[in-house]
């Protein structure tokens, strides 16, 4: 049975409403441009940006003097050789505006003495991350944008969407298919501009820190439509999310505003400081970044020195309680009724995935290489090179999706009517069965929630953050396996009714994470070196001929790669 | 050792009759409904339908549902050895299971 699709017809189509896609919706309707912001959760509720606990970095000279240019060069070494120096940059520059402008909207910057107060961070060369107290960065810019597009009504908002794919018109990008996944209708989207807001890849990792939606889906799109990426193997693991004992109502990586403000002592298994082994002596003091102290903790474990759970301590049983009231208030009482007192016990920590890196190719106007199809915030590759320093993630996201908008409404001025073109829209309904094709009966038998966590163990245990050639492949080998258990096609309706029908959102969710999951493994595997975020056991130096990006494509099913610095052997490599 | 809880869950769609199924789920102290609702999915039926984004933040408000008849977030919400009564949310229009409309109007696909 053909399923008629809701059709909408839109100026600038944003995909995913984090920090990104909400500050571009704002600034394209600002440009005069008409707005459709899609979500595939509720608007402003999925993604990362709600789940940031704490630093937002801009040099805003309030707290201590500071120019950009510190910012710029903390972020170029973060990177380790690595950064698009015009995206890292774009970024450094704008930020303090971005951070004003989120000011006067009322986001409630932390001040003291009628300053806004900024925090010294690792790997920052003074004080110079924002934040709203209590670990509540995050909710508070959600919030502040959503309240800001609650008052334009050039701003259409739609939760429950499911972007499946764009959809190219002789080489431009002129819209999207998807569903909803509250009815399971088909949808069209003609738009004039289409910006990618869809955040990283996460969730690709059983242990992560942000929500269940980040599965790539950006990553997926952009490359199913023809667009490069870079740097896809570079996945930043936090090193510190916590661990054990088992806390509710916390996001596991809120250890980072503890150690800002209290220190706190990193400790091995037998309660021993052992970052000084791993070259950084911390002394009390939160100075070791993340791929350092990611490091440090697995070669602990590895040795039999970590802790109970596999992971190390972290104590602050040297803080008063007066001391940990003063700087958590009300978060004391959260680790209260999860039977945490932490003057009288440490914690356990272990890395977890963070962030990505990598991410679709675009230029410091948003752009991508294809017309029509601009990126904002962690989906874009480049910015933060091999490693991102704390505090650039929001900063990107406020900074990327202003310039987007700017860049998406510009182009729909120049557009004087986008229709979907017949034959590609057809081809990309039939997925979302507007085409009049049933799915498939077998594929509804298959727990598609059972298979996003082997995909999940897989990653963790063969693509985590020390990888070697042989447990590449064997990911390679697992992913290809569950592509094939996948099929082509995603499950038949249900007979009982399409409303929110998980398994067929896994189903399209899948597709994506395979494909992202592929690049990853694949990249790492051509890099056979050490940079960053990305270390192989078995080449463990940092090479300088691989000071260099790598590309991914995608022909047919199957990623190409480019940039690796000696083809012949990056082939043999893949082969 | 893992205790077990029993979770009687109402399932159905706004348009069909509902029905309840019970499940036993084994859990270690500490852990949340949710952690039960999605090692259910994963390991016994992954036909049932729950909304949530952060997992275990309390972050993201989505996984709202009544617990023996009281609203609580499911990520929140603690596992107990005991059969534990799951419903949807009874002022919001029900989507499936224990899926309710809960976005404001502005934000709903229309």
């Amino acid at each position: 049975m053909t399923r008629e699709p809701l059709a909408v017809e839109t100026d600038v189509l944003v995909i995913g409403s984090g920090a990104a896609g909400m500050y571009a919706a704002i600034e394209a309707a600002r440009d005069g441009a008409g707005v459709f912001l899609a979500d595939r959760s509720l608007i402003g509720r999925g993604g990362a940006t709600v789940m940031a606990q704490m630093t937002v970095a801009a040099a805003l000279s309030e707290e201590v003097p500071d120019n950009p240019r510190h910012h710029y060069d903390d972020t170029i070494a973060a990177g380790r050789g690595l950064c698009d120096e015009n995206l890292a940059q774009l970024l450094c520059e704008q930020a303090p505006e971005c951070i004003r402008e989120l000011d006067a909207w009322g986001v409630g910057w932390a001040r003291k003495d009628n300053h806004i107060t900024a925090t010294l961070a690792p790997g920052h060369d003074r004080p110079r991350c924002v934040y709203v107290d209590f670990i509540n960065t995050g909710p508070a810019v959600s919030k502040t944008l959503r309240a800001v597009m609650a008052r334009n009504s050039d701003i259409r908002k739609a939760g429950d969407i499911c972007i499946v794919d764009l959809v190219c018109d002789g080489g431009e990008i002129a819209g999207a298919v998807g569903w909803h996944l509250d009815s399971g209708a088909p949808v069209i989207i003609a738009a004039k501009a289409t910006v990618l807001a869809t955040g990283g890849l996460t969730r690709l990792y059983r242990r992560n820190s942000a929500s269940a939606n980040m599965g790539g889906d950006g990553y997926a799109l952009a490359l199913r439509a023809g667009a490069p990426l870079i740097d896809m193997e570079f996945v930043q693991f936090f090193p510190i999310g916590h661990l054990a004992p088992r806390l509710v109502g916390m996001d596991p990586i809120m250890w980072d505003p503890f150690r800002y403000k209290l220190g706190g002592r990193l400790l091995n298994g037998r309660m021993e400081e052992f970052t000084s082994r791993y070259g950084s002596n911390e002394d009390g003091k939160y100075v070791l970044t993340r791929d350092l102290a990611t490091y440090a903790i697995f070669k602990e474990v590895e040795a039999g020195r970590g802790s109970p759970h596999g992971g190390a301590y972290l104590s602050f049983e040297h803080c008063s309680a007066a001391a940990l009231r003063a700087a958590f208030g009300p978060v004391i009482d959260r680790l209260a009724a999860n039977k945490i007192d932490l003057t009288r016990m440490p914690v356990e920590v272990a890395p977890i995935a963070h962030y990505h890196m990598g991410g679709v190719v675009a230029d410091a106007r948003m752009m991508t290489e294809l017309p029509g199809l601009f990126a904002a915030g962690e989906v874009v590759g480049g910015a933060n090179g091999a490693n991102r320093l704390s505090g650039n993630a929001i900063t990107e996201a406020l900074v990327f999706g202003r310039r987007a908008g700017r860049s998406a409404a510009a182009r729909a001025r120049q557009i004087a009517r986008r229709d979907l073109p017949a034959k590609s829209t057809r081809i990309a309904l039939g997925l979302v069965g507007g085409d009049g094709a049933e799915g498939s009966s077998s594929s509804a038998a298959r727990n598609t929630a059972a298979m996003v966590e082997r995909l999940q163990a897989i990653m963790a245990g063969d693509v985590g953050p020390f990888r070697t050639g042989a447990k590449l492949k064997r990911a390679l080998d697992g992913i290809d396996a569950l592509a094939a258990e996948l099929g082509e096609r995603p499950p038949a309706r249900r007979p009982e009714g399409d409303a929110f029908d998980l398994q067929r959102l896994e189903w399209f969710d899948l597709r994506n994470m395979l494909t992202v999951a592929r690049t990853v493994a694949q990249s790492a595997l051509s890099r056979n070196e050490s940079r960053g975020a990305h270390q192989r056991e078995d080449c463990p130096q940092a090479l300088p001929r691989w000071r260099r990006h790598q590309r991914v494509r995608l022909a047919g099913d199957t990623p190409q790669i480019t940039g690796a610095p000696n083809a012949a052997v990056a082939s043999t490599a893949l082969s | 050792m893992s205790d077990v809880a029993t979770l009687k869950i109402k399932r159905g769609s706004d348009a069909g009759a509902s029905r309840w199924d019970t499940f036993d789920v084994p859990f270690e102290p500490g852990q949340s409904v949710l952690d039960g609702l999605r090692w259910l999915r994963s390991h016994k039926d992954p036909s049932l339908a729950i909304r949530f984004s952060c997992i275990n933040a309390n972050a993201c408000k989505e996984c709202m549902i009544q617990l023996d008849g009281e609203t609580v977030y499911a990520c929140t919400a603690r596992l107990e050895a005991r059969e534990m009564t799951l419903t949807p949310l009874p002022n919001k229009k029900l989507v499936r299971d224990l899926v309710t409309e809960i976005a404001p109007p502005s934000e709903r696909f229309k």
